[in-house]
């Protein structure tokens, strides 16, 4: 009888990823998200026309068989440059999330469990970031640093841990009122083994569903500052740019500055998919 | 007035950290910030007086120092580079043009939010819940910018119903021009509120007493209106008062979006003329403000509810 459990019994991931497949959220997200990727990656092999050549001659071009987006004032092909743009723009994205999520995670997890005077003083900074207005720091901080990707790198590293390090700490603090927690420690095992071994494995679900959140986030932060000027910097192309470079002709030729933003809201309703189905999968709501 | 002494307290914290950051902002430049401002080719002599007037040249504790007794005895936070008029003096002037779009941004922003989540919580699990859930994955995916634009070409250029930019002449115009903007704001602010009100929602929806109001056979309209509202707008007002800061940032980048001629556009004009104690000055007194609203929230929350001030 045991042995015909274990055998019915399929693989944690199998029975993961059967779970995941009723998740319409989560299919839909990921579908979206790997559509938005592969085109980015493969950019060099699916853009049409080279995203920099310029034909003044056949400038704002309405779409057609032979440009499907149009073109922009410079005669430029929009496709491939939106195509190219979602290659710089999600690398920026992913780049920029991971030395904060991280931190967030760290932070938050040494918040949530020592408490005390160190909770408290992680607390106060926390406090003190939120009280910012965001998009305000940001700029400060870019401004300061200097624009393009550097900037936006410096920004995030310093500013970008603070939302996730709030959540793993709320989450950590309720793990750490659960009688096994103390167990653990009472059984004779360190502190940096309890809270790497034992808690973080139980916070990492919620981590990279927020993680999903916060590459959403800094995408649109990334087109914002790029809209701003302050992003990435022309030529390379950047739906910021092209949606600020586009605003121009808005009453004329509606597609210039509208098609890019739809690129960046596909980009993001995938992602926001992929961690509302993350999210359900691992029963965290 | 326990509770009141800790908000404060917390609240004086959270300022004094704020300036120290603003402070900390000029010296995270890598190299002399105060090349960084003149730029590359800038002669020795103007880079000297630039490190002298924003006293660069004294000891960073001393610096530190200076600062904060200037900002908290004579509110004093630096000079404009371009002007040389005082920064809060030309905050002060574009503050009301702000003020006015936060406040209708706000306006709107509850009154999407509150009927959407209203809804979705009545009818949870389904067709309308589904529905209003949607709304806040697409949101938080638009850029607030974007959406401005797009608002622009449907209400401004395709429907012609509202003006694109800028602020009329006439005393009605400045509300009519700052409609578009406002809606902008008011839908990038929505998807979080509409997520955790409906949460708060059916919290209050599933409360013993409203069983019990049911059970006295109320009418279902008077109990949402009359009872289950009024229990869910304190954790709405502080889901507002927690936002604040987010609805300010977006609403200095809208700004730019229909050249009104706000902080944020002082902002972005002193960025491109490298004034950094203006853009310094702007990120502190939008932070400052920040925590004013953040207490006056709490205290506002603390005084509907009793419960918070019990503990």
């Amino acid at each position: 009888m045991s042995t015909a459990t274990a055998v019915a019994a399929p693989r944690p991931f199998m029975r993961w990823l059967r779970r995941a497949r009723r998740s319409p959220a989560l299919v839909a997200g990921a579908f979206l998200l790997t559509f938005m990727v592969t085109v980015s990656v493969l950019a060099p092999i699916v853009a049409p026309y080279d995203p920099e050549t310029q034909n003044l001659g056949n400038g704002l071009a309405a779409p057609s068989a032979s440009h499907w987006f149009g073109t922009d004032q410079l005669g430029r092909d929009i496709l491939s440059r939106v195509i190219w743009a979602g290659r710089t723009d999600l690398r920026i994205a992913v780049v920029a999330a991971i030395i904060p999520f991280v931190t967030g995670l760290v932070v938050g997890l040494v918040s949530g469990y020592a408490g005390g005077r160190i909770d408290w003083v992680i607390g106060r900074i926390v406090d003190t970031f939120v009280a910012f207005p965001f998009y305000v720091l940001i700029i400060a901080i870019v401004f300061a640093t200097g624009t393009g990707e550097n900037g936006i790198f410096i920004a995030y590293a310093l500013v970008g841990w603070i939302s996730s390090a709030r959540v793993i700490r709320a989450k950590t603090r309720a793990l750490c009122r659960e009688g096994w927690v103390g167990a653990a420690y009472g059984g004779g095992l360190s502190h940096p083994r309890v809270v790497a071994r034992h808690l973080l494995p139980n916070v990492l679900p919620q981590a990279v569903v927020l993680l999903m959140t916060e590459i959403l986030l800094i995408m649109v932060a990334v087109v914002t500052l790029g809209y701003l000027g302050l992003g990435v910097q022309p030529p390379t192309p950047d739906w910021g740019t092209m949606i600020s470079d586009g605003q121009l002709f808005l009453a004329t030729k509606w597609w210039i500055p509208s098609l890019p933003g739809l690129a960046v809201v596909t980009t993001g309703v995938g992602l926001s998919l992929l961690g509302d189905g993350l999210a359900d999968v691992w029963r965290l709501r | 007035m326990r509770w009141f002494g800790r908000s404060l307290l917390a609240a004086i914290t959270v300022a004094l950290g704020v300036v120290v950051c603003v402070f900390l902002l000029l010296r995270i430049v890598p190299g002399d910030p105060a090349r960084m401002i003149l730029g590359e080719q800038a002669t020795t002599a103007s880079i000297d007086a630039l490190r002298e007037q924003l006293g660069l040249n004294l000891p960073i504790g001393q610096q530190l120092l200076s600062y904060l007794v200037g900002v908290f005895t004579r509110a004093d936070i630096g000079h404009s580079l371009v002007t040389d008029q005082p920064v809060l003096g030309l905050i002060l002037t574009r503050f009301p043009v702000t003020l006015l779009l936060v406040g209708l941004a706000v306006l709107f922003t509850v009154l999407i939010a509150v009927p959407l989540a209203l809804v979705a919580a009545t009818h949870k699990d389904g067709p309308l819940d589904h529905v209003v859930r949607i709304f806040p994955t697409i949101g938080m995916a638009m850029p607030a910018f974007w959406v401005g634009l797009i608002l622009i070409l449907v209400f401004g250029v395709a429907l012609r119903w509202l003006p694109v930019g800028g602020i009329g002449a006439s005393p009605t115009d400045p509300l009519r021009s700052l409609i578009l903007p406002a809606l902008t704001v008011a839908l990038g602010m929505s998807p979080p509120l509409i997520r955790s009100l409906r949460e708060q929602l059916l919290e209050v929806l599933d409360a013993d007493f409203v069983v019990t109001l049911h059970a006295a056979r109320l009418g279902a309209t008077s109990i949402i209106v009359r009872h289950v509202l009024r229990n869910a707008a304190v954790p709405a007002l502080s889901l507002l008062g927690v936002n604040v800061a987010y609805l300010l940032g977006g609403t200095l980048v809208i700004e730019k979006v229909f050249a009104i001629n706000g902080m944020g556009a002082l902002l972005f004009s002193s960025i491109s003329t490298r004034d950094f104690p203006v853009v310094q000055g702007i990120t502190l007194v939008s932070a400052m403000g920040v925590v004013v609203i953040s207490l006056v929230t709490d205290l506002l929350v603390a005084t509907l509810d009793p419960r918070i001030r019990a503990v």
